[in-house]
C-alpha cells in the first residue's frame, strides 16, 4: 500500500531506505573491558582503549560478534564467515582514536529481509542490505560552559549494529513499520533494546522523490530521527519539500540534513562535496574475523521463535484474530503472559481479558506489563471461575479491579466477598416472584407490549442479589413469570 | 669500577651471582658512564633515582635467592615504550610531558624479570627516520668517529638505544623496528639488534607508528645477550590481537654457533649498483666465514626486493596518518594555546606538535588512502607486499637462512641525506623487504669499513625462527671477532 502524494503535477512517489544504529546489549563494549551500562557518571566507564592513550590496542569482544551474528539470524541474513574491521577517518574530540573501527567492505551480515506488517493487514518484504559491527562515539556537551566544551567518554568503544535496508520503503506508514517491526525482532533476540528515546537505536533515512515507476531521483539523507513519529513527519516533510523543488523545475542536491524536531523541518547538514573522505582501510590491529558454521548453527539453536512465527502460531493454534495475535506478540513477554493464561483456558477469552482489561488498565496507570500486580497465573484463575460459572462476566469485571488493587488471587476475592454466583433456580424465583409483586404497573406495562421493560427487571432482580444471580437463570425465570399469566 | 660497563649481560649476571659486585654498583657504574658520555645525548629522560631503587630491590631478590633472568642488567628503555610514571615522548613535541599510568608489556615482562632501567632513550620522532635527526630532543651521537672527528648518526629510529650501548653506558636496550630501526642503527654503531617475527613481542603500550609493521626487540654487544633480552621481552599477550599465541623458545640453547649443514641464502637482487666496496667486501667475508663453518651457500633470487621501499613508504605512512590522529590536544599531551575554533586547535596543536618529517608522513599516507587514489596506491601495495612475502617464502624452500649487508653504508655525519628525503629512505634498502615480510632478522657486527666505520652483516629468518638466525648470528659473531671499540671511549680510556 504504498501512499502516494499528490502534486501539482500529478502523483508522486518516495523511495525510503533506511541505515539503523542499534546499540548491542552487552555487558562491556566493542574492543574493550569497560562497562556499557547507561546513565553513569560522565567518564566513569572509559578504559585505556576507548581514551585511545598511546599504545592501545583493540581487543574484539567475542560475545558482540554473537549478538551480531544471532541478530542476522532474526533477520533471515546471511552470515559471513570472514569479515574485516576497518578504520574510518574523521577528527572530532568525541572520538579518541581519530577514526571508528567499522566494517565498510566485508560486514559481518550480508543480504536479508524484514517482514513488515501494514495497517490494512497485508505483509510486505522490506531487503536487508547488510548488517555491520562499529564504534559508538563519546559524546560532545556544549551547554555546560560559556566558551568550553566538555567530551563524556563512556559511550565511546560501546558496539553498534548498523542495519541498512534497501530502497523498498514506500513511504512514512512502511517506514513506521518497518522501524517498529526491527525493534521488535531485536528485542525479541536480545541484542538491542530498542530504546529511541536514551539513544540506544538511531535512524538515518534516505529519501527521494518519483513519478511512480520513473527512474530513482536523487536522494538525501536524514539525520536525527530519534522516534518512529520523527521518522514519519521527516519523510512527509522531506517528501514535500522534495516535490515542491521538482515541480518548480529545481533539482534536488544530494546531501546530508538534519531533522529539526522543535521547528518540524529538515535542513542542509553539509552537500555532497562538503562530505568526508573517511579514508577506509583495514585496521591493521585487528585479525580478519572469522566466524566458523558451527558457530553460527549453534548460534541459531539459541534463537527464540520470531514474532511473525509466533504471530502464525497464535492464530492457527488459539483461532486468535490477525489483530489480536499482532497486538499479543508486540512484546515477546506480552505473548508469554497471553499464553500462561491461555493455558488450560478458553484461549480467545484469555486474548479478550489480556488485551482488553490488563492492557487497558496498565496503559491507564502508565506501567509495563513486568509491573503488573496481577501475574498471568492469577488472570488464568480468574478466567476459570468465568469459564465454569463460579462469577458472571460482569462479577469479574469488579474481581480483576480488586485483584489490581490487591495482587490478591481471584478465588481468595469472590470467596472472601461472597460472590459467587447463585444458580440455585428456587433462591432465583424467589426474588423474581419479590420483584413482580414490588412492581405491579411495570409488570402491566410490559405484558401490554412495552417488551423494553425487561431489562428493568433483570437490573431489579440482580440489584437484589448482589450481581450474583446466575444471568441465563434469572432471564428464564422473568420470560417464564412475566408472560406466563 | 669503570670495567663493569665493559662487561657482557651473561658476565654481568655471572659477576653478580658470584658476588663480585651488587646490581647497585653495576648500576651505579653505567649512571656514572651516562654522566660522563651526556654529550652523545642518548637519554631524553635519565631515570637514575628510579635505576638505583631498582638495583637495589634486585640486590635484595638475589640475596633471598629470588633473582630473576635478568635481575639487575642496567638496560636502556626506547621512549617509545610507555612507561608506568615515567615520561614517555616518542621524541615528539607533542606528547612532551605525557606520562603514562600504564607499562607497556614488554617493560613489563623486562621488570618482572629484574631488568633495571637507566633512562629513556632518544629516536627519531614517532620511530620515523634513519638518523635519529628528527627527535624534537636533538639527534643523538654515535660514539665512532673517523679521523675527520665530525659528529656522525647512530642511525634510527632506535639510534639512542644503539649508541648507548655502543657507548658502553647501557649492557643492552630495547629498540622497536618497522623498517630497519633496530638493525640499521646495530650496524652503525657496531652492536648486535635483533628484529624477531612480527607477533613474536606484544605491541601493548608501545606507541605505534605503523602497526602491521611495528615489532620491538633488542641491542646489546653480543648475540647471546641479545638472546637473554628477546627472551624475556617475548610472548604472547592476550591484549594484543596481533601477537601469536605460540610458545618463546629458549633461544639460548640455539648459542652453539654450529652452521654445519645449513643452507645460507645469498639474494642476488641485494646486489645493488653502486654499493659501497667495503660493504661488498664483508659480505664476501660472511659468506667464507659460514662456509668455513660448515653450512651450503645457495644463490636465491627475490625477484620483487626493488619494489619494497616503494611499497614500504606507501603501507607505513598509511597506518602513520591513522595511528597519529589521537595526537589531537584533546586528551593528553601538547594543545596549542591559543585557538578560536576546533579546527584551530586542531590545526595549530598538530602543527606545532609535529616534526617536518612526521607531517610528510601524515601527508603521504593520507594522500594514499583518499578517494581516487587508494587502490592504485594502498591496494596496489598491499598486493606486492603479498609478492615479496611470496618471494621469501619460496627462497627458504631452497635455504634457511638468508645472509645480506644491513644497510647500505656506515654512520653518515650527521646533516647528511637531510637534503633529500628519498636519499634518507634509500638507508632502508636491506632491511624494509623482511619487515614487509614479518621475518626475523638481525644485524651482527662484522668489521670496520676503510675509514673504520662498523658495518653489519643482516641474517634474515624463515618466520618464527630465531633460534636458526641467532646461531648463524653467532657463528658470523665467532668468526668476525669484532673487538673494535669506538674511538670516543679510546680517547676515554687514553
Amino acid at each position: 500500500m504504498a501512499q502516494l502524494i499528490q502534486g501539482e503535477t500529478g502523483e508522486w512517489e518516495m523511495v525510503i531506505g533506511m541505515e539503523v544504529h542499534a546499540q548491542v546489549i552487552a555487558k562491556s563494549k566493542l574492543f574493550s573491558g569497560a562497562s556499557t551500562q547507561f546513565g553513569a557518571e560522565p567518564n566513569t566507564q572509559v578504559s585505556l582503549v576507548d581514551a585511545a592513550m598511546p599504545g592501545m590496542l583493540p581487543v574484539l569482544n567475542e560475545y558482540v560478534v554473537e549478538q551480531a551474528v544471532r541478530t542476522g539470524l532474526g533477520l533471515n541474513s546471511k552470515i559471513n564467515n570472514v569479515s574485516v574491521f576497518e578504520r574510518k577517518n574523521y577528527f572530532y574530540p568525541d572520538l579518541p582514536q581519530g577514526y571508528q573501527i567499522s566494517q565498510f567492505q566485508h560486514p559481518i551480515v550480508g543480504e536479508g529481509i524484514i517482514e513488515i506488517d501494514l495497517p490494512d493487514g497485508t505483509v510486505k518484504e522490506i531487503g536487508v542490505t547488510r548488517l555491520h559491527l562499529e564504534q559508538d562515539a563519546g559524546k560532545s556537551v556544549h551547554d555546560q560552559h560559556p566558551t568550553k566544551s566538555f567530551v563524556d567518554l563512556n559511550r565511546s568503544g560501546c558496539a553498534l549494529m548498523e542495519i541498512v535496508s534497501e530502497p523498498d520503503i514506500r513511504g512514512p506508514e512502511e517506514a513506521a513499520a518497518y522501524l517498529s517491526k526491527l525493534r521488535m525482532i531485536l528485542r525479541y533476540l536480545g541484542t538491542c533494546d530498542g530504546n529511541m528515546e536514551e539513544g540506544s537505536m538511531r535512524a538515518d533515512v534516505n529519501i527521494s522523490v518519483r513519478k511512480p515507476g520513473g527512474p530513482l531521483g536523487t536522494r538525501a539523507e536524514i539525520k536525527n530521527v530519534n522516534s518512529v513519529k520523527a521518522v514519519q513527519m521527516a519523510i512527509e516533510y522531506e517528501a514535500r519539500r522534495q516535490i515542491e523543488i521538482l515541480e518548480d523545475g529545481g533539482q534536488i542536491v544530494q546531501e546530508t540534513r538534519l531533522w529539526d524536531p522543535n521547528k518540524g523541518v529538515t535542513r542542509s547538514m553539509r552537500s555532497k562535496e562538503e562530505a568526508h573522505d573517511y579514508r577506509y582501510f583495514p585496521d591493521p590491529d585487528l585479525l580478519p574475523l572469522h566466524v566458523s558454521n558451527d558457530q553460527i548453527e549453534s548460534i541459531r539453536a539459541t534463537l527464540p521463535e520470531l514474532p511473525d512465527v509466533k504471530k502464525h502460531r497464535f492464530m492457527q493454534e488459539y483461532g486468535l484474530s490477525l489483530y489480536d495475535s499482532s497486538v499479543l506478540i508486540a512484546e515477546q513477554a506480552r505473548a508469554d503472559y497471553f499464553e500462561t493464561v491461555a493455558n488450560d483456558n478458553d484461549a480467545k477469552l484469555a486474548a479478550n481479558w489480556v488485551i482488553n482489561e490488563l492492557l487497558g488498565i496498565l496503559n491507564k496507570n502508565d506501567k509495563a506489563l513486568a509491573e503488573s500486580p496481577v501475574s498471568a497465573a492469577q488472570l488464568g484463575g480468574l478466567i476459570k471461575l468465568i469459564a465454569d460459572d463460579t462469577i458472571s462476566g460482569k462479577i469479574a469485571k469488579d474481581v480483576f479491579a480488586e485483584m489490581y488493587a490487591s495482587g490478591k488471587d481471584a478465588s481468595a476475592i469472590v470467596e472472601e466477598k461472597g460472590l459467587k454466583q447463585v444458580t440455585d433456580t428456587g433462591a432465583i424465583e424467589a426474588v423474581v416472584d419479590e420483584v413482580i409483586a414490588e412492581n405491579p404497573d411495570n409488570v402491566a406495562a410490559y405484558r401490554s407490549g412495552k417488551d423494553k421493560l425487561f431489562g428493568f427487571f433483570v437490573g431489579q432482580v440482580m440489584k437484589k442479589m448482589q450481581g450474583k444471580a446466575n444471568p441465563a437463570a434469572v432471564n428464564e425465570l422473568l420470560k417464564k413469570k412475566l408472560g406466563g399469566r | 669500577m669503570s670495567d663493569l660497563t665493559h662487561l657482557t649481560i651473561a658476565g654481568a649476571l655471572k659477576g653478580l651471582e658470584n658476588k663480585d659486585f651488587t646490581a647497585k654498583e653495576l648500576t651505579q657504574a653505567h649512571i656514572t658512564a651516562s654522566e660522563a658520555a651526556k654529550d652523545l645525548n642518548c637519554y631524553v629522560t635519565e631515570t637514575y633515582d628510579l635505576a638505583l631503587a631498582q638495583a637495589a630491590n634486585s640486590d635484595e631478590r638475589r640475596a633471598a635467592g629470588n633473582a630473576g633472568a635478568l635481575d639487575g642488567i642496567p638496560l636502556a628503555i626506547k621512549d617509545l615504550f610507555c612507561t608506568k610514571g615515567v615520561q614517555t615522548t616518542a621524541c615528539s613535541h607533542i606528547l612532551e610531558g605525557f606520562v603514562p599510568q600504564y607499562e607497556s608489556t614488554v617493560t613489563a615482562n623486562l621488570f618482572a624479570d629484574g631488568v633495571v632501567m637507566l633512562g629513556k632513550a632518544n629516536l627519531d620522532e614517532f620511530a620515523m627516520g634513519s638518523s635519529n635527526t628528527t627527535s624534537y630532543f636533538g639527534n643523538c651521537i654515535n660514539p665512532w668517529k673517523t679521523s675527520d672527528g665530525a659528529d656522525r648518526t647512530p642511525g634510527g629510529s632506535s639510534g639512542g638505544s644503539a649508541s648507548a650501548v655502543a657507548a658502553r653506558i647501557a649492557m643492552g636496550a630495547t629498540g622497536t623496528d618497522t623498517g630497519g630501526s633496530i638493525r640499521q642503527p646495530a650496524s652503525f654503531c657496531g652492536i648486535s639488534g635483533i628484529k624477531p617475527t612480527y607477533g613474536r613481542c606484544s605491541r601493548w603500550g608501545t606507541v605505534a607508528f605503523a602497526s602491521s609493521l611495528d615489532q620491538a626487540g633488542c641491542f646489546a654487544r653480543t648475540v647471546e645477550d641479545n638472546a637473554l633480552i628477546l627472551r624475556s621481552m617475548a610472548g604472547h599477550d592476550p591484549k594484543d590481537s596481533t601477537s601469536a599465541d605460540r610458545p618463546v623458545p629458549d633461544f639460548l640453547s640455539a648459542l652453539s654457533g654450529d652452521v654445519k649443514g645449513l643452507k645460507i641464502g645469498i639474494p642476488k637482487e641485494y646486489r645493488v649498483d653502486g654499493m659501497p666496496k667495503d660493504i661488498e667486501a664483508l659480505w664476501e667475508q660472511g659468506i667464507e666465514w659460514l662456509k668455513d663453518g660448515g653450512a651450503e651457500i645457495v644463490d636465491v633470487s627475490l625477484p620483487h626486493t626493488k619494489y619494497a621501499l616503494p611499497t614500504y613508504y606507501i603501507i607505513a605512512p598509511a597506518e602513520a596518518s591513522s595511528n597519529l590522529a589521537r595526537y589531537d590536544g584533546v586528551r593528553y599531551g601538547l594543545r596549542a594555546a591559543e585557538h578560536e575554533n576546533l579546527n584551530e586547535m586542531y590545526k595549530k596543536t598538530r602543527g606545532e606538535g609535529f616534526g617536518d618529517e612526521i607531517k610528510r608522513r601524515i601527508m603521504i599516507g593520507t594522500y594514499v588512502l583518499s578517494a581516487g587514489y587508494y587502490d592504485a596506491y594502498y591496494i596496489k601495495a598491499q598486493k606486492v607486499r603479498r609478492l615479496i612475502s611470496d618471494d621469501f617464502t619460496k627462497a627458504y624452500e631452497q635455504c634457511d637462512v638468508l645472509l645480506a649487508p644491513t644497510a647500505p653504508s656506515s654512520a653518515f655525519v650527521i646533516g647528511e641525506n637531510e637534503d633529500d628525503p628519498v636519499k634518507m629512505y634509500l638507508n632502508d634498502v636491506f632491511t624494509v623487504p623482511a619487515s614487509m615480510a614479518g621475518l626475523p632478522a638481525m644485524s651482527v657486527p662484522g668489521g670496520l669499513d676503510s675509514q673504520g666505520l662498523p658495518l653489519g652483516l643482516q641474517i634474515i629468518g624463515r618466520a618464527w625462527d630465531e633460534e636458526t638466525v641467532f646461531k648463524v648470528a653467532r657463528s658470523i659473531e665467532r668468526a668476525a671477532n669484532f673487538t673494535a671499540l669506538p674511538q670516543t671511549l679510546i680517547k676515554k680510556a687514553a
